[in-house]
């Protein structure tokens, strides 16, 4: 099972490289991995999918506690929680096909944020599923190039998680 | 007042109390230099960076306190890396501070310019490098506190040679900001009470202890909990003086080289108090046979180390003495209620520990059990021990019992050779009224010999006992027993030093031992001799440790130590 990790840091230089670092030393394998500032601006939010079934996830959480620079450690229920991703796309839409493409984009409420003569280059966010999902009805028209964000995540709710 | 950086290092430096500085000075560390020499702090130049850092370790060791170790950048820094590990795998309290190039050069390629804080990420507890010279009390603060709190380890701050010469306005004191670090010192009192019940209900109950006793100072409390509880003890190389070892209820050392009867106990076991110990592979053996019966109770003050090699039951995150301070309390409320008998158990234990005693065939020849054992009795038992790595750290180990904490001082996690001679530089600065012995092999100490001139220079009467067979010992062993005697690479004989005329080109004393006769007059000799002192003994050449489990074996399938 996937599991998505909020880890609130120190938002100094050299963070990124000891929880990357971390990670790489005692060989857990990071799905993926989101920063940026926070509320805050001393402090950074990560967010990391960690695959828990080749991992104990008990082991990765107390590992990275013991950085000095990691406050807190969350690990997020999907249940209980809003994650998203955002993805840019850049696929073949030739004036045959282009009107497809456009449907396929007003379906998924994503955005065209340029177009050209043979591609057009679509924004879209969403849970991993949908990111997922638009990425395969996209993919029979030609894929140019694809880039995604990574997961971000936030727990529902009043509480800060 | 407006200060340098260097000045206000010094000053902070002076502020933590430290006594000791081990180094080497280079360019960039020029301004710091200068400072130091009008302090008060002492500085102990070294002959090479690594051993600056073992001996900031010793140093540690024996004394509790922080150790310091200082370098220039570039090779200076790097030269510490290997220190910095061994200080970071025993979990010992030392700060690192690097000379760095200045901040506008950094990341040129600029001349002695190393990315120190990089290449000591995966092996300290936590690193600096100074950016602001107005951060830097706070800096050195953190460190120290991070260093020699929780769980201590190796902490660097990396100073660019800019930093050392910028001016600023400094204050004290420095408040400490650490949001990020906070050790759990204090039990959890439902665990420490289900604790007890187990400890009064189990059958054949053992306690295993670490390092962990002696960073967190637990020892009196570990031994009140032993005379409570009557349960049999073993103690880790780590752990070696965390217990008497001439007391009755204690079994020896566990593990590859330990007694029979520590690792038999392991395997009966029905409870398992471990404390301030990581079970490293070294101790286990083979995971899956180690004890299998066992209830186990783990105590530690790091909960990434609970649960991370062996299944605990009850798991108790907090600081050894304190943990152990609540359970003593809880074990004795719990007695009240009945404690179950375990007579037969310690029956069982006293006969294994009559049956298998360490021993060694004494033949008349000059064997190195027989020096340690020496070196033990004439010195009663109350010296600080050094060892370097290999074969004589296991028979220091097995020979030479400690009944006092902090007189054991060896490379546990790491394993590195020339460790010993300058951790007991560092030993005997920090404790200049005891007798420290470095034991000592022919190929440890040539990796170290440069710093005989040290203790020379210092006037430091440090004993370097060389159990010299010409070989690397350790390693001819395994190949004699599983590599079918093939000593690839491991017979130093051709090329050694005469070591006594290498104590006297330093200006120590050489005393050469080749009988067995002669052991003790030598050993006499050294440690009531106010100088550096080399013994070499020459030692029968392949002269094996036992007993000992095979690499990846179970640790009640030893071989080796019967003695007909």
């Amino acid at each position: 099972m996937k599991h998505t990790l909020s880890v609130l840091v120190d938002n100094e230089p050299g963070v990124l490289t000891r929880v990357a670092g971390l990670f790489s030393r005692r060989g857990f394998n990071i799905d993926s991995l989101a920063v940026g500032p926070t509320e805050n601006p001393k402090y950074s939010r990560m967010t990391i999918v960690i695959d828990g079934e080749t991992h104990s996830i008990e082991q990765v959480t107390k590992q990275l506690h013991k950085l000095i620079n990691v406050i807190k450690i969350t690990d997020l229920d999907p249940e209980e929680s809003i994650e998203r991703e955002l993805v840019l796309i850049k696929v073949n839409a030739p004036p045959t096909t282009r009107a497809q493409v456009i449907e396929i984009v007003d379906i998924f409420r994503a955005n065209i944020v340029d177009v050209a003569k043979n591609t057009l280059t679509i924004e879209a966010t969403g849970n991993t599923n949908k990111v997922k999902a638009i990425e395969e009805m996209l993919a029979p028209y030609g894929i140019k190039e694809l880039t995604r964000t990574g997961k971000i995540a936030l727990s529902r709710g009043q509480k800060s998680g | 007042m407006k200060l340098t950086g260097a000045q206000a290092l010094i000053n902070c430096l002076e502020k933590e109390g430290v006594e000791v500085i081990f180094g080497y000075p280079g360019g960039v560390v020029i301004p710091i230099y200068d400072v130091l020499y009008d302090s008060k702090i002492r500085h102990i130049l070294v002959r090479h960076e690594q051993c600056a850092a073992h001996a900031a370790d010793g140093y540690a060791r024996a004394t509790g306190k922080v150790g310091v170790c200082m370098a220039t950048s570039g090779p200076g820094a790097t030269n510490l890396v290997t220190g910095i590990a061994n200080a970071h795998l025993d979990s010992i309290p030392i700060v690192a501070f690097t000379g760095q190039v200045a901040t506008q050069m950094i990341g040129t390629d600029a001349f002695q310019e190393a990315d120190i804080t990089g290449i000591t990420l995966p092996i300290v507890k936590h690193s600096y490098l100074v950016k602001d010279v107005r951060d830097l009390p706070e800096i050195i603060r953190e460190a120290f506190y991070i260093a020699s709190t929780g769980r201590p380890g190796p902490v660097l701050v990396d100073i660019p040679a800019d930093i050392s010469n910028a001016q600023f306005a400094h204050r004290h004191p420095v408040k400490l900001n650490l949001a990020g670090f906070k050790p759990t010192i204090k039990g959890n009192v439902r665990q420490i009470k289900q604790a007890a019940k187990s400890i009064c209900h189990a059958k054949r109950p053992l306690i295993v202890a670490g390092g962990g006793i002696l960073r967190s100072r637990a020892w009196d409390e570990l031994q009140e909990l032993v005379r409570l509880t009557r349960i049999p003890i073993t103690t880790t190389l780590m752990g070696k003086g965390a217990y008497p070892e001439t007391d009755d209820l204690y079994v020896g050392m566990p593990g590859m080289h330990g007694t029979k009867c520590a690792n038999y106990a392991l395997t009966e076991c029905d409870l398992l108090l471990a404390v301030g110990m990581r079970f490293d592979d070294r101790v286990t053996g083979k995971l899956s046979t180690f004890a299998p019966d066992a209830l186990v109770i783990h105590v530690d003050i790091d909960p990434a180390e609970i649960g991370k090699n062996i299944k605990t039951r009850i798991p108790i995150v907090g600081d050894a003495k304190t943990v152990l301070k609540d359970l003593i309390i809880a074990v004795e409320k719990e007695k009240l209620e009945g404690l179950e008998d375990i007579g037969a158990w310690l029956q069982q234990v006293n006969s294994w520990k009559k049956k298998y005693p360490l021993a060694y065939k004494k033949n008349g020849k000059l064997l190195p059990e027989f020096v340690v054992e020496k070196t033990y009795e004439l010195t009663e038992g109350k010296a600080i021990i050094a060892t370097e790595v290999g074969q004589n750290q296991m028979w220091a180990a097995q020979f030479y019992k400690c009944d006092k904490p902090q007189s054991f001082i060896t490379s546990g996690g790491l394993g590195t050779m020339g460790f010993g001679l300058p951790a007991s530089i560092g030993a005997q600065i920090g404790r200049p009224d005891e007798v420290v012995i470095d034991i000592a092999g022919d190929g440890s100490v040539q990796m170290v010999s440069q710093e005989l001139a040290t203790a020379v220079a210092n006037k430091l009467p440090i004993n370097i006992f060389i159990l010299n067979n010409g070989y690397l010992g350790m390693v001819r062993q395994w190949q004699e027993l599983f590599y079918h005697h093939r000593y690839s690479q491991t017979d130093l004989a051709v090329g050694t030093p005469d070591f006594v005329k290498l104590a006297e080109a330093y200006g120590a004393k050489g005393i050469r031992v080749t009988e067995i006769n002669q052991v003790e007059s030598a050993i006499k000799e050294a440690i009531d001799s106010p100088e550096t002192v080399v013994v070499d003994f020459l030692i029968e050449r392949e002269e094996n440790v036992f007993p000992m489990v095979p690499a990846g074996g179970s640790i009640n399938e030893m071989i080796g130590g019967e003695i007909e």
